[in-house]
């Protein structure tokens, strides 16, 4: 892990949807990070205002490149700049990546439950390269993984072709809920998700998955309630919310 | 200062990582704190984070009394802890992972 503020180069832009995008990150020094952590993200403007957003990393490399998805907040100080400004060969004040508790251990053996509503998949993405990824000696590997994914139409999903690849695996399976609006054909007309629909989706409590739930404060608390009526064990959940207005540190994104 | 929290305007402690990791040489996040009010005893990444507040301010989710505050002046930390009793540091176990796997 690197302390303090760094300066990391702009080294790959992609755009994931109308309003999100990849940027990829050259951060010397580094050598890889734990799934699920997020990196600070510092502007400063001439006039030494300075504005702090902490942003998921998405990517799961052993090297000094991280990718970061970033929704734009229509109202928010630093998400436009990044969905929209920030260029290949730009630099950016970062701190991090931090965060040792919202992580998956591909020493742990249990198998992995992950939830996302919206943009809240970024750091689960993480867990799931991570996964695919993993060293097969490590007891995480073999591991089962589950993602739930709540999403408002098909134009919203993130790296939509890397989980149809990754849900290839006999490990993996991805389901997702369309809030909004359902592509064609779909046999779920598009809603809210509901206590029973993610009871059906998800891993039993007698299977004591570990469980991660990242998304809206108000998705977060939502669901992680239901979990826990459903028998899931409180301790086994570990929750990332993003918050709602963007205007403050810490917010996401 | 308890029943005030807006139900939905707060976050996870965990999003207080970057700021309290140039403290801490550890996640501090990860540690187990008790709450001296209730005596909730729990990571510190369950607390609840009030983006809003002054300062950095990470509250009880049982009963939301201030667990830690961090004041950053600039050139000077204040870091206040009198709303925790007790707090577990596990040891690092490697150099490439800050903080050792949790139990299953």
């Amino acid at each position: 892990m690197r302390t303090g503020w760094n300066v990391a180069e702009v080294i790959g832009v992609t755009q994931e949807t109308p309003t999100a995008r990849t940027l990829r990150l050259r951060l010397p020094g580094l050598a890889g990070h734990r799934a699920g952590q997020h990196v600070d993200v510092r502007l400063s403007a001439p006039d030494g205002y300075t504005a702090v957003r902490s942003y998921s990393v998405a990517s799961a490399w052993p090297g000094d490149e991280l990718d970061l998805t970033v929704e734009e907040l229509s109202d928010g100080e630093v998400s436009p700049y990044l969905v929209h400004q920030v260029a290949v060969g730009d630099r950016l004040e970062v701190r991090g990546p931090v965060g040792g508790w919202f992580v998956w251990d591909p020493a742990d053996p249990s198998p992995v439950q992950l939830i996302a509503g919206g943009s809240g998949v970024v750091p689960l993405m993480a867990m799931l390269r991570a996964h695919a990824t993993a060293d097969p000696r490590s007891p995480g590997a073999a591991a089962p993984f589950r993602l739930l994914y709540s999403v408002r139409s098909p134009a919203a999903v993130y790296y939509r072709a890397e989980l149809d690849a990754l849900a290839r695996s006999p490990l993996v399976d991805v389901t997702l809920v369309y809030t909004r609006e359902a592509p064609p054909g779909s046999r779920r007309p598009p809603g809210r998700l509901e206590a029973p629909a993610l009871a059906a989706s998800t891993l039993t409590p007698a299977e004591n998955p570990a469980v991660f739930v990242c998304g809206a404060t108000a998705f977060v608390e939502t669901v992680a309630d239901w979990l826990i009526e459903a028998g899931h064990s409180a301790s086994r959940i570990k929750t990332e919310r993003y918050g709602g207005t963007g205007t403050s540190p810490g917010t996401r994104p | 200062m308890t029943g005030d929290l807006d139900r939905y305007d707060y976050l996870d402690g965990n999003a207080a990582a970057g700021p309290l990791s140039e403290i801490f040489a550890i996640d501090v996040l990860s540690a187990r704190g008790r709450c001296a009010a209730c005596g909730r005893t729990d990571a510190m990444a369950t607390a609840r984070l009030l983006p809003h507040s002054h300062g950095l301010l990470l509250r009880c989710p049982g009963c939301s009394a201030i667990l830690l505050r961090l004041v950053d002046t600039g050139h000077s930390v204040c870091l206040d802890l009198h709303g925790l009793s007790f707090l577990e540091l596990r040891r690092q176990q490697n150099g490439s992972q800050p903080n050792p796997p949790q139990p299953t």
